[in-house]
């Protein structure tokens, strides 16, 4: 496994693709850093990036790199190699170049911009964290589907589709239903709701960390306890790695469920 | 020369009679205490009381005196009551550290209570583990300055105010440094006060409270991390300026509260990371100008009844919910404000942004109708909502609108 992980990660890292992506975050570090002069804007601005930007590009990056590295895989597998290590590598291989990728563009302007010696840092290192997390979640989610179809254009279709449910049809219909049901208690549903989808379960945890929680907490008594105290993050985070763990063994049970 | 010695001995034996007396107590003087010393004092003499610890509980004065400690001597009150109680006229109680007074709430223990006495002063003194530090009744004319107050209160109902006015007029609060009380300072049937340049900070309540007091003012001031900032309530013509209100932050937290106000200003003030800066109810003709509203929760949150304001030339930067609106009248001006979320264009280039700007946004109003849906706060549907509803407005009130909204920030 590590050595097809090894294989897929650097041919992924000697890529353009990984070079524009990193380019990407690294000029749009720069240029909110030095339009707002305030790494705490930045920093919120980052948010609304990072929560749906980066898991497009885990998704359309999974599905592609599948979908093109597919003869190479057809090849592995005459060999005796485990199934699941090879799709397994090959999904680690990208989503660890796309993590390093965010990591190294978005960290660098902001290092520059004196990241140690402010009291952001932990701001920003939720940040990252957070980010790796979704690619890690979307990669895995769009792997899984790209084995599940083998039509191409299916394959795509669906992946995209499946990140704009959860990037934005899912607050919608969350938003609906939170208005139709207003009479009744509805801080257990939202939270709930909120852990069902990886997105709005990342922007909450940056929420949290942005000092946001107060303005959360004063709604009720739920809302208060999750906010108010590291409970919250504490579930928040346990409930991303889930969210990370279950894609990735749908990959293993699909590879080696698949007839190619 | 003989001329002017006799002149010398006139001039003498005219202003002796006019010179006080100087009491000195210490442990090792003729006086012991600093109640002796009251019986023996005529009035107008000077109490200068020496480095040591006295203690001493129910100290009246009741003829006009001027208390000093010299090098901040401490009074123990021994947690058994009242410390000082002021009567008479003419008071000065000056550079003491008094410590442990009484918790007894039904009779709201003192450190220094003033009752019906005129022209007094209370300076540089320290006050720790007590249940109200200054609480004046009825009187008028005095100056509170420069003290400093460490309360130890952490809930409401078991904890006094740092200074607290009753039913008193122009009395002077300046410099002092309050934290961990009750209320920082509470004015109830105050009027004609001036609050300049006190700290108030770690309430557990308010940092300062007015309460039917009217034409007061308070300028220079700084709220810091209290459980609310500034509550101003019933009372009218309140100057409020220059003060700044910072991290009132708090499940149900506000930097200043309005409730049935009128003919209030509000000028210059700076509010900063409070989970509401300005929560209106009920308040009227109520000048708002060039204040700075910096990364709040909400900036202003008005629930309703609130009549000719004004709100102009101030900042509004980076607030989650620039304004939250909850009545379906308005006849409230907003004009020449600067709004970080501004997005409009300026052709003519005279400052003013040749779009107008509408302040609440649709979520906002959502948020408002249903308070859960805040958890989507950020998110990328609402986004896109507030988006839509900007460029074809639907649901937030039409009449909410700034025309002259400015293209850079005012200073």
């Amino acid at each position: 496994m590590f050595k097809i992980l090894k294989y897929s990660f650097y041919d992924l890292i000697r890529s353009r693709w990984s070079f524009i992506y990193l380019m990407f975050y690294f000029l749009l570090g720069v240029v909110l850093l030095f339009l707002n002069n305030n790494l705490s804007n930045a920093i919120v601005t980052l948010l609304n990036v990072v929560t749906v930007l980066v898991p497009l590009i885990g998704t359309i990056f999974g599905v592609m790199y599948y979908y093109d590295s597919k003869e190479f895989t057809e090849l592995l597998l005459a060999q005796p190699i485990k199934r699941s290590n090879i799709f397994l590598g090959q999904y680690f291989g990208v989503a660890i170049s796309l993590s390093i990728s965010l990591i190294v563009g978005l960290g660098l302007p902001f290092i520059y911009y004196g990241l140690f010696i402010s009291d952001k840092i932990f701001e920003f290192l939720t940040l990252i964290i957070v980010g790796t997390f979704l690619t890690f979640i979307f990669t895995a989610i769009s792997f899984f589907i790209a084995i599940s179809f083998e039509n191409k254009i299916k394959g795509f279709g669906i992946a995209i589709l499946v990140w704009l449910l959860l990037a934005v049809i899912y607050d919608g219909i969350f938003l609906i239903s939170l208005i139709y049901f207003e009479q009744y208690p509805l801080d257990v549903f939202s939270l709930g709701a909120v852990m069902l989808n990886p997105i709005d379960l990342a922007r909450t945890l940056m929420l949290l960390k942005l000092d946001i929680s107060a303005l959360l907490g004063y709604t009720g008594a739920v809302f208060k306890k999750f906010f108010g105290t590291n409970f919250g993050v504490i579930l928040s985070y346990l409930i991303l790695i889930f969210w990370t763990i279950i894609p990735i063994l749908g990959i293993v049970w699909k590879s080696n469920k698949k007839d190619f | 020369m003989k001329s002017k010695k006799w002149l010398f001995f006139v001039i003498l034996i005219i202003t002796t009679p006019l010179l006080a007396t100087t009491i000195e107590v210490c442990s090792d003087c003729q006086i012991k205490t600093i109640k002796a010393a009251l019986s023996v004092a005529k009035p107008n003499d000077i109490i200068k009381v020496k480095k040591g610890v006295y203690k001493e509980t129910n100290l009246i004065i009741d003829k006009s005196l001027t208390i000093i400690g010299e090098n901040q001597p401490t009074i123990d009150g021994q947690l058994k009551g009242d410390i000082f109680k002021i009567k008479s006229d003419k008071v000065v109680i000056k550079g003491f550290n008094i410590i442990n007074v009484g918790k007894d709430f039904a009779n709201s223990n003192t450190a220094i209570r003033v009752q019906k006495s005129n022209n007094f002063e209370i300076s540089y003194n320290r006050f720790e583990n007590i249940l109200f530090a200054v609480y004046i009744e009825k009187s008028s004319y005095g100056k509170i300055i420069n003290n400093k107050i460490f309360g130890n209160a952490k809930t409401e109902i078991n904890s006094g105010n740092g200074i607290h006015l009753w039913d008193s007029k122009h009395i002077l609060i300046t410099n002092n440094y309050i934290e961990k009380m009750r209320d920082g300072i509470y004015l109830e049937f105050a009027s004609n006060c001036e609050v300049v340049n006190n700290f108030s900070t770690k309430n557990v309540r308010y940092g300062l409270h007015f309460m039917f007091s009217n034409d007061n003012s308070y300028l220079k001031n700084k709220f810091l991390s209290n459980g609310a900032g500034v509550a101003v309530m019933f009372s009218k013509r309140i100057k409020m300026m220059n003060n700044q209100f910072l991290k009132n932050w708090g499940t149900a937290s506000y930097g200043l509260l309005l409730k049935e106000i009128n003919d209030a200003e509000i000028k210059h003030n700076i509010f900063e990371e409070n989970t509401i800066a300005i929560n209106v109810e009920g308040s009227n003709r109520i000048d708002y100008e060039n204040n700075n509203f910096t990364r709040n929760g909400w900036a202003l949150k008005v629930r309703g009844a609130c009549y000719n304001n004004v709100f102009k030339k101030n900042n509004f930067l980076y607030n989650s919910f620039d304004v939250s609106w909850n009545s379906k009248m308005n006849d409230n001006l907003f004009e020449h404000n600067y709004w970080s979320e501004y997005s409009g264009y300026d052709l003519d280039k005279n400052g003013v942004g040749d779009v107008p700007y509408r302040p609440v946004k649709l979520f906002s109003y959502i948020v408002n109708k249903t308070p859960e849906t805040i958890i989507l706060l950020r998110s990328l549907f609402i986004n896109l909502v507030d988006f839509s509803e900007k460029v074809t407005p639907v649901f937030t009130p039409d009449f909410l609108i700034d025309n002259q909204p400015q293209m850079k920030p005012i200073l």
